[in-house]
């Protein structure tokens, strides 16, 4: 690693959506960085806020719809006081984004030469001949047999895994610091998400590029990323490495989701369930543990009134208190003696 | 593109025929003959046999199909009761009318409409879509015939800005003032029919419009940085064209087949209102063949949506 430079500091962000003429946070005081070089996760179930946090990154929420508060310093730029057309010079150029569903997420009237080379016609000044070259490398880079036949076709033509090999090259075509995959195995068969996956890491130890990588995948994240950031209810709940958040997780949340993936060793027929649901958006309590619903067993003078992050070791940081005493209630007699 | 052209009109084949057919036997299953009106009353019913004979009117009916299609590729449609002229002729003098007036009311309603539907999509939940709205819901509402004489007589009588009546100015001299006084009586008609024939295209146009601004795809672009103008131009508006574009083939022939409520009014000597005054004369040998040139008009009407569907939308070719 040469460089570990932070170069993504996101600082308090709140992304809050208009619901019935009220606004409503989907995420709340997110902080997170990103350093070159490296494979940010961010994982949780459905609902809680890893795709807000991307589209906020992005920029791609309608002002009269969304109110976001907060700092998202990339690169010395604070994006969100960016207007449409600042923004669009780090969209494409300096950020990519690959989409979960390649399904949609292609022109369905446009050739894929033209998809990807109209990245390129934004943030280059190369000429038609030039692009066109470059298309077709980049076609090549992320694991396209033909380059010059898929180039020609148009997007119907192609499986789902190719669909998203596209995306991908649109995303890196102009060589982004920052790549963000929302889900970017998930409409995909596993044979295809390992390709996919190695694309990434490929393209990522050539740039130097920082990714965020979102899923809820735990799989995907042990075999891809260097750090994690778990996400509850749109805050974070736990973030550290990849060996910290796996080995010793410390939070209730965290060892939840890890308890209730199948494992080789594991015997049981019956799989861990987290009790309860995410709330609803219009639902969540503005004080006290969002999790704490969902563990009513832990008596509530072990959460924190207003949780914060703790550190526990260097890069290991956790939200509230109740993650010293936890213990699964079948498990409750091993753990506390 | 070719291939997909010619299969569609391999498939109308036999739908022509069928539809031959069905009129065909139609026309047969009406009550009468066709001479007991034309020859005197006092005659003896044995000639009037004789006659039905000779006309191979006792034929099976697969026969007398047959040479009904036969006399139909000579252009033969036989003559008309009420005008005392050949059907083709009579027919065609019309049809050139009707085309005319239809293609104008096509033209002018995508000019009302296109960037009507644009404009309150762009503006999707304000005050411009709102108008479009109650635009469309009151034009829709409002029973076309209404239009009709409610502008004859605002346009026609009391301000007196356009002719009320016929195809062409009596008086006009042959070239360009013919031409001209052909369009000015098809003006006023047409204008209305545009104004009021809207709602289709705007209602298809803004739904379509506001699905693709939320549509995957235009996220992507905008990932990609694309201004919103470009995305507009280049993703929006030609995706959202598709339905459109496909409803383009069966409101031109739509019109053809619809105009003869504006035919009526304005008296403009149309196929409509040939149509009309046939039925009431029970000019048997016109209705049967504007039956049939409407149906397969409908027909046509398809092929050309589909034509044009397979050009602008790559999913539809067969390669």
């Amino acid at each position: 690693m040469e460089t570990t430079s932070d170069f993504l500091n996101i600082k308090d962000v709140n992304t809050a959506f208009k619901i019935n003429g009220k606004y409503y946070d989907a995420i709340s005081h997110i902080n997170l960085t990103v350093h070159h070089d490296e494979i940010l996760a961010i994982v949780g179930e459905s609902g809680c806020g890893k795709s807000t946090l991307a589209t906020t990154i992005m920029g791609l929420h309608d002002p009269s719809e969304t109110k976001i508060s907060g700092e998202i310093d990339f690169e010395g730029t604070n994006l969100l006081k960016l207007d449409e057309a600042g923004y669009n010079k780090f969209r494409g150029a300096k950020i990519g984004m690959i989409f979960q569903d390649p399904l949609s997420a292609l022109n369905p009237l446009k050739r894929i030469e033209d998809q990807i080379s109209e990245v390129m016609t934004y943030h280059t000044k190369l000429t038609a001949e030039q692009k066109h070259d470059r298309v077709l490398e980049l076609l090549k880079e992320v694991g396209i047999v033909d380059p010059k036949r898929t180039a020609h076709q148009f997007p119907h033509q192609l499986s789902g895994g190719m669909r998203q090999r596209v995306i991908i090259a649109i995303a890196i075509a102009c060589k982004p610091d920052l790549i963000i995959a929302d889900e970017p195995t998930t409409a995909l068969d596993v044979t295809i998400q390992a390709q996919i996956l190695d694309v990434l890491r490929k393209i990522q130890s050539e740039n130097h590029a920082g990714i965020i990588l979102i899923t809820h995948d735990l799989g995907v994240v042990a075999e891809t990323a260097d750090r994690v950031a778990v996400m509850y209810a749109g805050q974070i709940v736990e973030e550290g490495s990849v060996e910290q958040i796996f080995n010793t997780p410390k939070h209730p949340y965290t060892r939840s989701l890890l308890r209730s993936m199948p494992q080789r060793d594991n015997q049981n027929d019956d799989l861990y369930v987290i009790q309860g649901n995410v709330p609803s958006l219009q639902k969540m309590s503005k004080i006290g543990d969002r999790f704490a619903p969902r563990i009513p067993w832990v008596k509530p003078e072990e959460h924190e009134e207003n949780p914060t992050m703790h550190e526990i070791e260097p890069g290991h940081e956790v939200r509230c208190t109740c993650y010293k005493n936890f213990s699964f209630p079948d498990q409750v007699g091993s753990v506390k003696a | 593109m070719w291939k997909t052209v010619l299969r569609r009109i391999m498939i109308m084949i036999p739908e022509v025929i069928i539809l031959s057919l069905l009129v065909f036997l139609l026309a047969k299953a009406m009550p009468g003959d066709p001479f007991t009106g034309s020859i005197n009353p006092k005659s003896d019913p044995a000639q009037l046999h004789h006659l039905m004979e000779m006309n191979g009117l006792y034929d099976p009916w697969y026969q007398q199909y047959w040479n009904w299609v036969v006399h139909l590729f000579h252009g033969n449609l036989g003559n008309s009761y009420q005008y005392q002229e050949p059907v083709t002729r009579l027919i065609g003098s019309r049809a050139v009318n009707t085309i005319w007036l239809a293609l104008l009311t096509t033209v002018l309603t995508y000019c009302f409409a296109l960037p009507m539907g644009m404009f309150a999509a762009k503006h999707e939940g304000k005050l411009p879509d709102n108008i479009v709205r109650i635009y469309t819901y009151v034009t829709y509402s409002i029973p076309f015939f209404v239009v009709l004489v409610i502008g004859i007589w605002i346009f026609g009588y009391v301000l007196g800005w356009f002719p009320t009546t016929g195809s062409v100015s009596a008086t006009a001299n042959p070239g360009l003032p013919t031409a001209g006084s052909h369009l000015y009586h098809i003006l006023l008609p047409s204008i209305l029919g545009a104004l009021f024939g809207t709602v289709n295209v705007v209602q298809y146009l803004r739904s379509e419009v506001i699905d693709a601004k939320r549509s995957d795809y235009v996220r992507t672009a905008r990932s990609k940085g694309v201004p919103e103008k470009d995305i507009y131009k280049h993703h929006i508006f030609r995706n959202s064209l598709l339905p459109i574009a496909a409803f383009a083939g069966y409101s031109i022939t739509g019109l053809l087949n619809g105009s003869i409520f504006t035919e009526t009014v304005f008296s403009y000597p149309g196929m409509g209102l040939l149509f009309i005054n046939s039925i009431n004369y029970r000019d048997y040998t016109v209705i049967t063949a504007l039956v049939l040139i409407y149906g397969i008009l409908n027909l046509l009407g398809t092929l050309l949506s589909d034509i044009i569907l397979s050009i602008v939308d790559p999913r539809i070719r067969i390669e």
